[in-house]
């Protein structure tokens, strides 16, 4: 059973963490903050000049539980390797798969449907509360979202597939601005930029989707896949393909969700953004705490799980759908089933 | 010549086919609270070593091993009777999930001992830890051939790499491994369930 643990975030410049017992401890320039059960933990992610002791480094490898280190701005550098929880017939199944153009293909188009699904559902859910002109644009948007959803079962090539959520993404992203309720002014949405942000929801956006696919990524090594092995996602070395894989799926429905309602309750402001010589943005100390805040209460939120029939927390839905994606790969389900919300 | 079968996959295997399979071919990795206070009890009865009582003497985490049926493992207690014939004894914690599986896993040490002592066993004890009893276990044809029969399955599923289907029935609730096999979620689509829907949107 694995029951929602809590990954342990640690922002605060210059802190130390160390084994206590079985806690973790922590303490900021000599003084002790806080300690946590360890078996409370699934996990740490640490951001920029926060420090580890080897003992609770190897005490966290032991218990299959990653330390994850981001950049003080949340950029992915590394993560721990934990003792593989593999079944290496699973791997071999998921490299097999790989090599097999058509179960490729069937499992991209499954990924980019449940995404498709997911953007659709945000949209029409935003349409409900939004005010005058904004609701039909949501809604017409969702509407060219649904033709691509028709065209995804006759894609014949996962370049087709890429091409079909490419352009479902476009649509998408051309009302992304219109579900917004405050500051609409400041929070104004070019075209999607990765690095660096050229515009405030942007820079929201970088930053929670790398937030997620670090614990997609997560997700996939607890269940034993190869995290950089995946589907939709092309092979790129040092890509984790795989995990953005199980990310798009939860993209409309956990991080972009989350970026509307902080957005909208004017829990993120433009007080939150640093605009830089040159039009680039980044988001300020306070910025990304006030997200990491929602983000974690958010995985605590239950939703129900089509497949298992269950209430499930929001953090372990990237657990569920890496679990239904290895019982797919072993044989022992006939389709990946892509998480769709309701 | 077969890999030898360590004796807990026996236990696995008579409980729920697909258990051993999850177990000892997927490999996977659960801790709950049960598996742990199980090993809790089998680390002090694995404490090794031997002591007397009564002209019994108890021999603690005795290794086993039979190369004619194939088995091994270790015994958490075998008892030396006065004539020196031994029997062997099975800690249970816990509620007893399946009384055949036990009773095939003591079977087997008896299997093993047989060959390793020379000597026929006609019987052992189950010692259930919560009540403090332990119950007679004779092992009949019937409970010796159960055990080879469940060898040869595993053997099989070792060959063929197959996770086998969920039991999905009361044995799912006592299961360690129910979240991991998920016996009662769908094989495949449920019922209105549809990645590819696209009902007008008005």
């Amino acid at each position: 059973m694995r029951h929602l643990l809590n990954t342990l975030y640690v922002q605060t410049q210059g802190s130390y963490l160390r084994l206590e017992n079985d806690n973790v401890r922590v303490d900021v320039d000599g003084e002790f903050k806080t300690r946590l059960p360890l078996h409370h933990l699934d996990g740490i992610v640490v951001f920029g000049n926060v420090l580890l002791s080897p003992y609770l480094i190897q005490k966290l490898g032991r218990s299959h539980k990653p330390v994850t280190w981001l950049t003080e701005w949340g950029q992915f550098t590394a993560r721990s390797e934990t003792p593989v929880s593999g079944n290496v017939l699973l791997r071999v199944a998921q490299h097999a798969c790989t090599c097999d153009a058509a179960r490729t293909l069937a499992v991209a188009r499954f990924i980019a449907a449940g995404k498709l699904q997911n953007q659709k559902t945000t949209l029409l859910r935003s349409a409900r509360e939004a005010a005058g002109e904004d609701a039909p644009a949501l809604r017409q948007a969702a509407r060219d979202i649904n033709a691509q959803i028709a065209v995804l079962p006759l894609a014949e090539t996962v370049d087709e597939v890429r091409g079909i959520e490419g352009t479902a993404a476009r649509s998408y992203f051309e009302v992304f601005s219109l579900m917004l309720r405050a500051n609409r002014d400041f929070f104004w949405l070019g075209e999607r930029t990765r690095r660096p942000a050229r515009d405030p929801i942007n820079a929201v956006l970088n930053y929670v989707y790398t937030l997620l696919a670090g614990e997609c990524a997560s997700a996939c090594q607890a269940v034993g896949l190869d995290p950089q092995i995946g589907f939709l996602h092309a092979l790129r070395p040092g890509r984790q393909s795989l995990a953005l894989d199980l990310m798009e799926e939860l993209r409309p429905v956990v991080a972009d969700r989350a970026v509307v309602t902080l957005i909208n309750r004017q829990q993120l402001t433009p007080r939150d953004f640093i605009l830089h010589e040159g039009r680039t943005v980044t988001l300020t100390e306070d910025g990304r705490r006030t997200i990491l805040k929602h983000l974690q209460e958010r995985k605590g939120e239950e939703v129900y799980h089509p497949i298992t029939g269950r209430k499930t927390p929001i953090g372990l839905i990237p657990h569920v759908q890496a679990r239904l994606l290895a019982q797919h790969l072993r044989g022992d389900r006939p389709h990946y089933p892509p998480y769709l919300h309701r | 010549m077969d890999d030898p079968i360590p004796l807990s996959a026996l236990q696995h295997f008579v409980f729920c086919p697909r258990q051993y399979a999850l177990i000892h071919i997927e490999q996977v990795w659960t801790e709950n609270e049960q598996t742990a206070r199980g090993r809790g009890q089998h680390e002090r009865a694995h404490g090794g070593g031997s002591e007397e009582r009564d002209g019994v003497r108890t021999l603690r985490a005795l290794p086993l091993v039979s190369r004619e049926h194939g088995l091994f493992g270790v015994a958490d207690v075998v008892e030396l009777l006065p004539d020196g014939s031994p029997r062997p004894v099975e800690y249970k914690s816990g509620r007893a999930k399946s009384r055949l599986a036990d009773e095939v896993q003591l079977c087997a040490q008896a299997l093993c001992l047989e060959e390793m002592f020379s000597g026929s066993i006609p019987g052992g004890y189950i010692y259930h830890v919560a009540s403090r009893k332990r119950r007679e276990v004779t092992f009949t044809p019937e409970l010796r051939a159960a055990v080879l029969a469940a060898r040869d399955g595993i053997r099989e599923l070792l060959r063929s790499r197959r996770l086998p289907e969920p039991a999905a029935d009361d044995r799912c609730q006592l299961c360690s491994l129910y979240d991991e096999c998920e016996p009662f979620a769908p094989r495949d689509f449920p019922a209105g369930y549809d990645p590819f829907e696209t009902r007008p949107i008005p």
